[in-house]
């Protein structure tokens, strides 16, 4: 994988890791106002990042959840190759 | 349902050849407080949880541990790869090559194949949830463990983050036990009041 490819999956999964752990921080904390924004906060930026990543480099997701004409699902490797 | 994420939760790249090691971390991939076992557990005692809190703690926490037992399999497969016979024979891994050449099979480091029988679901959300406060300081002790095996970087960052994970985990499971008790001691709050929350776009303000 190539640099900029790698920096930009390493990006995501930074503002995934955030995500998840506000998402564990809310299951039993549902009416933290500040919390729930922050978490909105980072999921609209994760969005945009996977979104970018999936155009310049191919779906991420299966299912129906990755629509992007570049590449496609099966070709690229898999994580721990 | 499920939807797949075709990457790690955290980074995994080993690039020399460790069976040692390969055998050591099948503790938290087949074993009795393995990722695998977690996962079954709390995905499975989610169904008779009592609150939509403890519900939801259980299934993303369960969802969480499936996406680590991807990373273990992913650091045991890259340990196995390139090694040869002789050094898979070195450490001790001549009978998992003969059942298992290099393939990722659950089993624990002394060849036990995984069962459900690590795993309980009472029905009763206190007996499950202090299962699962054990389960994720059992597992805890575990990554420490592995650390004192490894001076490797490539393995130590990963085994870092998963050891970090259970005490997160440890901390959600200790909130739904309290959540549980509060409810069957007759204490009702108002926990589900509708809040309308607007993005600043401007993250972490706190």
């Amino acid at each position: 994988m190539e640099t900029t490819q790698c920096a930009l999956l390493n990006q995501i999964s930074e503002y995934q890791f955030v995500c998840v752990e506000l998402n564990l921080y809310l299951d039993t904390h549902p009416t933290d106002e500040a919390a729930r924004a922050d978490y909105l906060c980072y999921g609209k930026m994760l969005q945009q990042l996977i979104a970018q990543y999936e155009e310049q480099y191919g779906p991420l997701q299966n299912f129906g959840h990755s629509p992007t004409e570049t590449g496609c699902y099966v070709c690229s490797k898999w994580p721990w190759e | 349902m499920w939807i797949y994420q075709k990457k790690l939760e955290y980074p995994v790249n080993i690039t020399t050849p460790d069976p040692r090691m390969a055998k050591a971390l099948m503790a938290q991939y087949g074993g009795p407080d393995s990722e695998l076992g977690a996962s079954m557990r709390y995905l499975t005692q989610r169904f008779s949880m009592p609150d939509n809190r403890v519900r939801a703690t259980c299934n993303d926490i369960g969802t969480e541990e499936l996406a680590h037992w991807e990373m273990i399999g992913t650091m045991i497969y890259q340990c196995m790869r390139g090694a040869s016979l002789a050094e898979i024979e070195a450490a001790g891994l001549l009978g998992y090559y003969t059942m298992h050449d290099h393939g990722v099979y659950p089993a624990d480091p002394n060849g036990v194949p995984f069962t459900a029988s690590y795993i309980q679901c009472t029905g009763d959300p206190v007996a499950d949830l202090v299962e699962d406060l054990a389960a994720e300081q059992k597992a805890r002790a575990t990554y420490e463990h592995l650390m004192t095996l490894t001076e490797n970087p490539q393995l130590l960052g990963p085994l870092h983050f998963l050891r970090e994970r259970e005490i997160v985990h440890f901390q959600r499971f200790g909130e739904c036990l309290e959540i549980v008790q509060a409810l069957q001691s007759g204490e009702t709050r108002a926990y589900y009041p509708s809040v309308t929350v607007e993005s600043s776009g401007n993250c972490m303000r706190r």
